[in-house]
């Protein structure tokens, strides 16, 4: 991990707070982001996450907090003095000006020299695969075409810092997975640390090296995709990322080696690979990722036991490349369980209305502080 | 009923609506442009007579009131979007609350008679009126300033008359620009000011343009207002159209006067929509 001459981090956000009125948006967030990561912060709508972003832009000033950028304190600095550009949502393209225009404005408000401007144009054009689209204007542009020209304007300054606001929820879905790849690639040959605002769970871990999921303002859980996902830190996470069954339980016998949470709800025990968080008696919840579960015909004589439930489908839900069974239990709660469609056949092993035992590896067991 | 009679029946009414009261009167003035002006009733005789319009060119007392309403609109416009264009911005940058009374407000003295507002101005700028009474009262001044029949006077009324008509074509075009614009800009490096001359002013001409030309127009044949607060030496085009009509009682020549002035505003504005309609 690079680190700046004093041994801070790339980028420092220290006890950063925003209100609004009697909102808080950004509530005590405390980050640092290493050089040349592609970072994301993922949450809903009021999580907070493009409130922070403008802060690191400078188009909002935090209450109280700082943040420290290779060293330099950016409290007070204006956002045309910062070494931060940004993609915004709409991509706010000038519409009055041509596609080149846009993505030289900044190398012009800088005084560059007029060869200057027209060669870093022209390679920006050619990063972005638009070369020939210099004189159109953007309203002669498709929303992909543009979101490149964002990019590229963002970019043309060589900034140390780039924010992307959301930057592919305008497009549908095929072209947000090219452009998701163009943007890693893109990432990748520049070196330029990339902080990215997203709601969508899968653009955050296809293109991430680190996430941060917000909430309420607050910083829930930092890592990368992988460990967010297989170990989330709350109930909130497992829910946010992917799909996730959750039960309520109670530690009964805690320990250094596997846990026991007991469902009253579903008079059974789920067993973990993984210790417990705390004592026996404390009150948990269990996350069961849907892919992680089997699904079969349950025998005659089966019972719901340990890791183990029997259900009856109730839905089968076709998405192509799998499917999703709902799994209805006794006392009334559902689990969802998906199986990859992995050949094409007509008759299914377990088809509606079928008695089924849903079971799992202690390993899938993920307990959650309440 | 087929969908192109739909059509020309909708299209009827602002058809007929121009012809009954643009095409027609032009039609009747430009008819009496070219009668000739005799004793009686009505004062003219149709004809195609080229004669007022030769006398408009020839005699450069009219060539000179046309210049003059000509150069009084185009101050008076510019001094409209100086002071407008601040408000305008200021009101579409304001709070959301805040623009639907700040914009009744710039509506709101056209709610007053005209003519009760100019006179009204009379008794500000009068030498015994609050302004000079002010100045004097705060000893910046030992005796009045004549303010009241000047050149002075008459670009403050037109201004002040008109400045709604550049207030709201700007404000309409500034609301609606996107912020994130001006964000974007600031973000590239743009300071505000630049950021400003760059996006915002740029983006807002058509408003800058409609705003000049709802004062610019009216402004040029205004009649009133440097009547009551002018000078005696403004001799404008309307005064002069007045006073062909109405003492002299030479339709023809007034009715050339019109066509003429109406040429001289509406050619050069017609040529540039035509060039700005143009990519």
């Amino acid at each position: 991990m690079s680190r700046t001459a004093d041994n801070l981090p790339f980028l420092r956000i220290e006890g950063v707070t925003r209100r609004f009125g009697a909102f808080t948006a950004v509530d005590d967030v405390s980050l640092d982001i290493d050089r040349g990561e592609f970072f994301a912060l993922l949450g809903g709508s009021g999580s907070g996450k493009s409130t922070l972003l403008r802060i690191l832009a400078g188009l909002t000033e935090p209450d109280s907090g700082r943040v420290v950028l290779d060293g330099q304190d950016m409290t007070g600095v204006p956002p045309h003095a910062r070494p931060v550009n940004m993609m915004f949502q709409s991509y706010a393209l000038f519409p009055h000006m041509s596609v080149a225009q846009n993505i030289g404005y900044g190398l012009r408000m800088e005084g560059a020299p007029r060869a200057a401007i027209r060669d870093r144009v022209a390679e920006m054009l050619a990063l972005v695969r638009m070369e020939g689209f210099g004189e159109r204007r953007p309203a002669a542009l498709s929303g992909g075409q543009r979101a490149r020209v964002a990019l590229a304007r963002a970019l043309a300054k060589r900034p140390k810092l780039l924010l992307l606001d959301e930057p592919l929820s305008a497009l549908d879905k095929n072209l947000r997975e090219a452009t998701q790849f163009e943007l890693q690639a893109i990432q990748e040959r520049t070196g330029t640390t990339f902080v990215i605002v997203t709601h969508d769970q899968e653009e955050a871990m296809t293109l991430a090296t680190r996430l941060a999921v917000m909430d309420h303002g607050r910083l829930v859980q930092v890592g990368t995709p992988g460990e967010v996902y297989e170990f989330p830190n709350s109930r909130f996470v497992a829910d946010f990322l992917g799909t996730a069954n959750i039960f309520d339980g109670v530690v009964e016998a805690g320990g250094p080696e596997a846990a026991r949470i007991r469902s009253a709800e579903l008079g059974m025990a789920f067993v973990s690979a993984a210790p417990a968080p705390g004592p026996a008696g404390m009150p948990v919840f269990v996350a069961l990722r849907p892919e992680r579960l089997h699904i079969e015909r349950a025998a005659p004589d089966a019972t719901t036991d340990e890791n183990r439930l029997v259900g009856r489908v109730r839905d089968i839900a076709y998405y192509g490349d799998f499917f999703m069974f709902h799994v209805e239990l006794p006392g009334g709660r559902t689990i969802r369980v998906s199986q990859p469609n992995l050949r094409r056949i007509t008759a299914r092993p377990v088809d509606w209305d079928d008695r089924v035992a849903v079971t799992w590896d202690a390993d899938a067991v993920m307990v959650l502080p309440e | 009923m087929t969908a192109a009679t739909r059509r020309a029946l909708v299209l009827a009414l602002p058809v007929a609506w121009m012809l009954l009261f643009f095409a027609a009167p032009f039609a009747i003035v430009l008819a009496i442009a070219f009668a000739e002006s005799v004793e009686g009733i009505p004062p003219f005789a149709l004809a195609l007579n080229p004669a007022n319009f030769a006398l408009l060119l020839e005699d450069p007392f009219y060539a000179e009131a046309v210049l003059r309403s000509l150069r009084v609109a185009a101050v008076s416009a510019t001094l409209c979007l100086l002071i407008g264009y601040p408000m305008a911005l200021a009101i579409a940058r304001a709070p959301e609350r805040w623009r639907e009374p700040l914009l009744l407000a710039v509506i709101l003295p056209f709610w007053a008679s005209f003519l009760l507002r100019i006179t009204a101005w009379i008794g500000l700028l009068q030498d015994d009126g609050w302004i000079n009474g002010a100045l004097i009262g705060l000893g910046l001044l030992s005796e009045p300033l004549k303010l009241l029949y000047t050149d002075l006077a008459m670009y403050v009324g037109i201004t002040y008359c008109y400045l709604p008509f550049m207030v709201l074509p700007l404000y309409a075009t500034l609301v609606k620009q996107d912020p994130a614009l001006l964000e974007a800009a600031e973000d590239l490096g743009a300071r505000p000011w630049r950021a400003f001359l760059t996006v915002t002013l740029p983006l807002s001409l058509p408003g800058v343009v409609a705003g000049f030309l709802l004062v610019f127009i009216p402004a040029v044949g205004e009649f009133v207002i440097p009547e009551l607060l002018g000078g005696p030496g403004a001799q404008l085009i309307g005064r002069v159209l007045w006073t062909e009509f109405f003492q002299n009682r030479d339709w023809p020549l007034a009715a050339a006067l019109a066509v003429v002035l109406l040429l001289a505003v509406v050619l050069p504005i017609a040529l540039f929509q035509n060039r700005a309609a143009k990519p």
